[in-house]
Formats: structure tokens, C-alpha cells, sequence
């Protein structure tokens, strides 16, 4: 089966038969850092593929730094954002957790 | 794998929730943690006009979209880094989005503003690309929206992002940068206006997967410069612990933002005055954008 990788693209070549998360393992893919797709849509990770399938693996991660990291100094950036408070949540609220707030 | 909602085949599987979601239930389940994101830190309300900040990725236009779906009056910015077909391709995904949609954008050019676009500013300033880039967009972005009576300006900043940049604060002991790591900045100068992050409860992955199966034309090509960025290192660390433990980066996140921020908070107020050149708001006399174009124009 074909498989496409990204940044820089690419192809290669591995057997299918087997389920999405085995093709990751062999790649050395952390299934978190990549969407899998074969033709318009999302595959999860213990869907079978073939020999005959192409799928794409493309990487979710982007961002570079805006200020973390670099030497501390008139440029490094934080002339807006200092002395800022954060709106109070709504009251009653509760905590971040978000597990479950889908069903 | 089948949808925890519906019980149809799924399109993707969400570890850290424990569930699974076939097309339109993880359409709904995405948008309504925009919802509470939104309702949470009262980052708008459908009568104010939201600047949205758009750099043509993934994030920032999965962003987009939903707002304009949840009826929210949007206009978008794009600034133009001037970083080489990088930027030329992504200007071109956000103008198309712009068409597609029917609503406004607008562009503006950092090498217009301060005088070089961003590679020329990295080479004068001899520090990493991702220090001047970010200092001029949250320069802009604050101008941009005052100029055109934006009381907000939203940006695509998701769950890793976040997460990413608490790691880098914390490994450094940043502590005046811990208290204004939030999803929302309120307008604490009449010249700031309020920053706020809808997405910071969802993954990269899951607006990435957003993006693609709305049919999202994002740009997928990084940055040139992102490589070997901090963030992007600190998001790899990130990203092998939650996949030995999912919800590993939710909880590092969600437990500083409701049970460690406070604590950093310093009691005296820092004090905030306008720049004596182009009288944006800065804790200086010049401001650090107006340093940095005098930088650029006595190299260039």
C-alpha cells in the first residue's frame, strides 16, 4: 500500500493487511501527531487497510515560538499583555473538565 | 471503532475523552467546546465584531468558521510576514476562505509597518525568527483592531499551543509570564483590546481534523522557520506523554488555569503607559515594536 507523508512530501511504500495503528508503529508515528486519510474522510487507528489502499498521514503540529525561549530583552516582545487581569468565569462555574461533556 | 453518540462507524477517536465520534457528531461535539469556551470566559457576545486573526493554517480558519456558523460577526486578519511562498500561499488560503464565505478580510504587511518583513528582521536582530515575528503580529493585531473599533481580537491558539507555552514558562520559572497565560486577556488599558483563544479546549489534532472534514483549504506546509523552534520541541515532550497517558496535556493545562494561576498573580499592578512615539500601550518609554523598527532601519 502507498502511504504519504508530509513536510516534506512523500511516499512510501509498506504492506497492508493489517490496521492503521500497526502501519504508525512501523513508521515510527505517534498516532497523535498525525491524521490518517484514504479518500475524503478520517480513518481511527484499528481500521484495516489493504494493499491496494492509499492513505495520507498528515501532521498536526504547527506553531513556532513567540517569545519563549529567546533572550529576554527590549524585543522580546511582551509590550502588550503585561499587567492584564483575567475575567472572572461566570460564577458557579466548575472546573475545566471537559471528559464527558460531549454525550 | 464506532461513535459514542450514535453508534455509527467513527472518523476519529479522541483517547483523552475516553470516545469516538463519527462525522457530524464530532462537528458538534467540536463546536460546542467553542460554546463553552465562549460562555465560560464571556469572551463576546454576538453583538460585538470579532477581528479574527488568520494566518491561513489549520487553527486559526477551523476558528473562522465556526464563529460564522455560530452567527458571530466576524472579519478576518491576515498580516503578511513576508516569509517567502510560505506566505504568499497561505495569504491565498485566507482570501479564498474570505471569498467563499462572503465575509471581510483584511491584510496588512509587517515589512510596511516596521519597515522589513520577517526574515530581514531576523537577520538584523540576530535572535530566532519566532521573537520578532510574534512581537510584531501582537503589536498589530492590538492596532489593528483599535484603528477599526474591534472591542476583540480572537486567535487560533488550541490545547497544545497552550500547553506548549506553560511547559516553556514553567521549565524556565517565567513567573510573570504564568498569570497572563489565559483564554482570555481582558482590555486592561484603554489602548488593549481583549485577546481571547476559543479553541484553547481542543487538541491540534482535533482542529486539524475539523479543518479536513469541513472541507477546510488550509495551508499544510509549516512554516520555514518553525523547525527546530523551542515550542515545537516542547510539543513533541508533550506529545509522547499523552500518548502514554492520555489527558496528560489536558490536565497540565486545565489544572493550572483553574488551580495554579492565581497563585502566581502579583498583588502590584504593573504599570501600563503609551509609547511616546506611536502611542501604543507599553510598560516603557518606546515601545518594543518602534525599538525594533529603528533596529531595521539603521541595517537596512
Amino acid at each position: 500500500m502507498k502511504v504519504i507523508l508530509r513536510n516534506p512530501k512523500r511516499e512510501v511504500q509498506v504492506a497492508g493487511g493489517r490496521r492503521v495503528k500497526d502501519v504508525l508503529r512501523e513508521l515510527e508515528i505517534i498516532p497523535e501527531t498525525v491524521l490518517v486519510i484514504r479518500g475524503d474522510t478520517l480513518v481511527t487507528a484499528d481500521q484495516m487497510v489493504t494493499d491496494d489502499d492509499t492513505i495520507e498521514l498528515r501532521p498536526v503540529m504547527s506553531g513556532g515560538s513567540a517569545s519563549r525561549g529567546a533572550p529576554r530583552g527590549e524585543a522580546s516582545g511582551e509590550m502588550i499583555g503585561d499587567g492584564r487581569a483575567q475575567p472572572q468565569p461566570a460564577a458557579g462555574e466548575a472546573s475545566g473538565e471537559m471528559i464527558g461533556d460531549a454525550s | 471503532m464506532k461513535c459514542r453518540k450514535c453508534g455509527r462507524g467513527a472518523v476519529i477517536e479522541l483517547r483523552r475523552h475516553n470516545a469516538a465520534f463519527c462525522e457530524p457528531d464530532f462537528v458538534e461535539f467540536f463546536r460546542n467546546q467553542v460554546r463553552e469556551a465562549i460562555r465560560k470566559h464571556r469572551m463576546f457576545t454576538p453583538e460585538e465584531a470579532v477581528l479574527v486573526a488568520v494566518s491561513g493554517g489549520k487553527d486559526s480558519l477551523a476558528l473562522w468558521e465556526v464563529l460564522i456558523e455560530e452567527g458571530y460577526r466576524t472579519t478576518g486578519l491576515y498580516l503578511d510576514l513576508g516569509i517567502f511562498d510560505y506566505s504568499i500561499e497561505s495569504k491565498a488560503r485566507c482570501e479564498k476562505f474570505a471569498t467563499a464565505h462572503g465575509v471581510p478580510l483584511i491584510v496588512t504587511a509587517v515589512a510596511e509597518e516596521i519597515g522589513a518583513p520577517v526574515p530581514i528582521i531576523k537577520t538584523v536582530t540576530r535572535r530566532p525568527p519566532c521573537s520578532g515575528c510574534g512581537l510584531s503580529k501582537r503589536y498589530l493585531m492590538n492596532r489593528v483592531a483599535l484603528e477599526r473599533g474591534f472591542p476583540v481580537v480572537a486567535t487560533g491558539h488550541n490545547l497544545d499551543d497552550e500547553a506548549a507555552t506553560l511547559f516553556g514558562s514553567v521549565m524556565h520559572w517565567q513567573t510573570d509570564a504564568l498569570p497572563r497565560q489565559s483564554p482570555a486577556l481582558a482590555a486592561t488599558h484603554p489602548k488593549l483590546v481583549r485577546r481571547v483563544k476559543p479553541l484553547y479546549r481542543l487538541s491540534e489534532r482535533e482542529t486539524a481534523a475539523y479543518a479536513f472534514l469541513r472541507r477546510i483549504d488550509y495551508i499544510v506546509e509549516e512554516c520555514p522557520f518553525a523547525a527546530g523552534a523551542t515550542s515545537i520541541a516542547h510539543k513533541e515532550i508533550l506529545s509522547r506523554m499523552e500518548e502514554a497517558s492520555p489527558g496528560a496535556k489536558h490536565n497540565f493545562l486545565f489544572g493550572f488555569l483553574d488551580r495554579a494561576r492565581a497563585a502566581f498573580e502579583r498583588v502590584e499592578a504593573v504599570a501600563l503607559q503609551e509609547c511616546t512615539r506611536c502611542g501604543q500601550v507599553t510598560t516603557g518609554t518606546v515601545c518594543a515594536f518602534c525599538k525594533l523598527a529603528d533596529q531595521v532601519k539603521r541595517a537596512t
